[in-house]
């Protein structure tokens, strides 16, 4: 199940590579330019024994491209394959271009882990862009620990995680779920929240956070009802009425998959309409991908909170959304985590240039302080507890499937994973 | 556990469950009927029910854009054509599927488990190739969303009375094709001796097909009604296959009532059981009822008596 593809993409799509790399090139001040390969000869930059020639640099891609995953980590791929073209359009990294290694995870938790050995015992590849699901990544963790891998992990997620081997470029739990609860209770007037979700740990754990939020953190606010259901559940009329019963304020909804697409579409056949904001549907798993399978008009006015939109408003997105349609197509939609996916490859380069090597080591050492300014989320930055700074959003959902942004942070918030007071 | 409610709302709590478990129940009827007919008259356990369903879905889709893009004046009406081109898709595709597959394994029938898992995976990497990864979404005509608002705590949704009243059609009109109709009285003659059957005349073989086929067909009217409440995805089947055969093997392969009871019995559980517990616990004690009735049952609720 491997492809080794390498960069010598047919004539056509070398010269789009080239349009796109320029638009990123123009927005990446922060990168030194011109490195030559001869500058850093090989046996400088790669002391461990790596894939790394004079001319290539191997990496891997670990996502699910079969199975019930492959809906959600598809654009991740595609992230990061538009990454890795643009910076090999650019000069590639150390003078070196990227080439990647493909596995298919397969959905299988098992098959992820064993994928990752393969990625760094026998192709030796300097670091990986993959996982999905938090299952996914804690199958690879001990893999990556153990042979001393290095992870770039795309998708915002519970937190309670740091290690040494993974860089999260995804908001961790408290970054993705204050700003949102502070935010609908100051401005809409919020009291009541309902919590429900999918019967697993994401879910869970956020909901923990919230609940702790709303009730040892904010004035005057209470959680009236929590509930879960197990993943892939299709019936959600009970829930529904519970809620009527109930009668929150918020409904926080923390559903996934192919139940979101159910919850949504039985919550409007219900009578109770997102756009009408009585209750306010609030959720942190709905990006532009969901409301694909959901449809515009069942979740229209629903408000989502994550760190970012595709129709974000600035010089960066409009390239890297113009680069991305331009690679994969016109009808594509790009979601938070598609976007997290397309940081992966750009930290590591800014890292590995940093450090002046590919010694995971060293770039461990230099990933911390890394900024980006040309991120499609604005300017981002790598916290020593390899996290992102980032900001978080609010966007309230409209019938043609995209978000209008109506809030976000005025600072960069703090990634904490350990977060005091909400365990 | 009742003390925090009043007694009218004790009063709309239990309307409202009712209700919602009769939409419930609608589903799985409507999800274990195709099922009922392949696995209970022809012993084939058919894995890819799941994936005859969203075969359904998926026509209703293509179904939808078409009229969207060329009659939208009848948009409003797309849905019941789609129904019916569901039902021929997936009926044609299950007659080819017999004629390829199943009518070679009717000696072994665990085979059939394998096979059709095989096909199952075999259709849902179909659907990715052909409609991609991700779920697509359904667009709905407008009449059909929305709710009736009975009292200022019980609402009816519409798209749940719609699949009420098409659960009822189709337990009808499978009810009379089995028991009223030449064709059932020949699958019902097969089904209690096959041998038999086959010396007074009976086509055995073409009976067989058209029972596959007739159950493959109603699994696609039920997926292309399912696009109304849930998602349409390539593995979005895997959903329901669980369900379904729960529903079947509870009411007892080979009876079309015992099918229908279970559906009822499960759902209205179900639904009372999620109100007052969470939905996970609700699916743990259902499961657990089932498995304990069926091990003092193992024949399912209804059976038919058969002379072995």
């Amino acid at each position: 199940m491997s492809d080794t593809e390498n960069s010598n993409f047919p004539n056509g799509m070398s010269r789009r590579a080239m349009l796109a790399g320029t638009a990123a090139l123009s927005a990446s001040l922060f990168t030194p330019k011109g490195l030559r390969a001869q500058d850093y000869p090989t046996s400088e930059v790669n002391t461990t024994g790596l894939t790394i020639t004079d001319d290539t640099v191997t990496i891997g891609i670990l996502h699910s491209i079969t199975g019930t995953m492959a809906i959600s980590e598809t654009g991740s791929v595609q992230a990061e394959k538009l990454a890795i073209e643009q910076i090999n359009a650019q000069g590639g990294i150390l003078g070196r271009k990227i080439e990647y290694i493909q596995e298919d995870g397969a959905s299988d938790w098992p098959t992820f882990a064993e994928k990752a050995r393969k990625l760094l015992v026998s192709d030796k590849v300097a670091s990986v862009m993959g996982c999905w699901t938090s299952a996914s990544r804690k199958a690879v963790l001990p893999v990556f620990e153990q042979h001393n891998g290095f992870l770039y992990y795309p998708t915002f997620y519970e937190g309670l995680e740091q290690s040494p081997n993974v860089i999260y470029t995804g908001q961790e739990a408290t970054q993705q779920i204050i700003a949102g609860l502070n935010w609908v209770t100051e401005t809409k007037g919020a009291k009541t929240f309902y919590l429900l979700g999918s019967d697993y740990i994401w879910p869970r754990t956020s909901n923990k956070i919230a609940r702790a939020h709303i009730e040892k953190f904010m004035d005057g606010t209470s959680v009236v009802g929590e509930e879960y259901y197990p993943l892939g559940h299709t019936q959600f009329n009970s829930v529904i009425n519970k809620i009527r019963l109930r009668r929150p304020d918020v409904i926080y909804a923390i559903v996934v998959g192919g139940s979101n697409v159910a919850f949504y579409k039985q919550l409007r056949a219900a009578g109770i309409d997102p756009a009408e904001e009585s209750p306010i549907v609030l959720t942190i798993s709905v990006t532009e991908d969901e409301i694909r399978g959901i449809g515009g008009e069942n979740v229209d006015g629903a408000y989502a909170c994550m760190k970012y939109f595709q129709s974000l408003e600035n010089e960066n997105n409009k390239a890297f959304v113009a680069a991305f349609k331009d690679m994969w197509g016109e009808d594509m939609v790009i979601g938070d985590v598609t976007q997290a996916a397309y940081l992966g490859p750009w930290l590591w380069k800014a890292a590995v240039e940093k450090a002046g090597s590919f010694d995971v080591d060293k770039v461990r050492e230099a990933s911390p302080g890394i900024e980006l300014t040309s991120a499609p989320e604005g300017y981002v930055r790598v916290h020593e507890n390899h996290h992102l700074w980032s900001k978080t959003r609010v966007g309230r959902a409209r019938t043609d499937g995209q978000y209008d942004v109506v809030f976000e942070t005025d600072d960069l918030v703090e990634p904490d994973p350990y977060p005091e007071g909400y365990q | 556990m009742f003390s925090d409610y009043s007694w009218a709302e004790l009063g709309a709590i239990f309307a409202m469950q009712g209700f919602a478990g009769l939409i419930l129940f609608s589903v799985f009827v409507l999800m274990a009927l195709g099922l009922a007919i392949i696995f209970g008259q022809m012993g084939v356990i058919n894995m890819a029910h799941g994936e005859f369903m969203i075969l359904g879905a998926y026509v209703t889709y293509m179904t939808s854009n078409v009229f969207a893009e060329y009659m939208p004046a009848l948009f409003g009406i797309y849905f019941f054509i789609a129904m019916i081109l569901a039902f021929i898709v997936s009926g044609t595709l299950g007659l080819l599927v017999e004629w390829g597959l199943i009518r070679h394994l009717y000696k072994r029938p665990l085979d059939t488990l394998l096979a059709t898992w095989g096909l199952s995976l075999i259709l849902q990497q179909t659907y990715r190739s052909i409609f991609g990864a991700r779920e697509v979404g359904v667009s709905i005509p407008d009449w059909m969303m929305g709710s009736y608002a009975l009292t200022w705590l019980i609402e009816i949704p519409i798209n749940g009375m719609f699949v009420m009243t098409l659960a009822l059609g189709i337990s009808l009109a499978i009810w009379y094709l089995m028991y009223r109709s030449t064709w059932g009285r020949n699958v019902r003659a097969i089904n209690q001796n096959r041998v038999m059957a086959d010396a007074v005349g009976i086509n055995t073989a073409w009976t067989d097909r058209l029972t596959f086929g007739i159950g493959c067909g109603v699994a696609g009217v039920a997926g292309s009604a399912f696009t109304m409440i849930g998602s349409t995805g390539p593995t979005a089947g895997q959903l329901y296959i669980v369900d379904t055969f729960l529903v079947v093997v509870f009411g007892g392969a080979g009876s079309l009532l015992g099918t229908i009871a279970s559906a009822f019995s499960i759902s209205q559980a179900q639904s009372i059981m999620e109100f007052f517990l969470s939905g996970s616990m609700a699916k743990v004690l259902t499961l657990l009822v089932v498995v304990g009735i069926l091990m003092i049952r193992p024949q399912g609720l209804f059976s038919l008596k058969l002379r072995k």
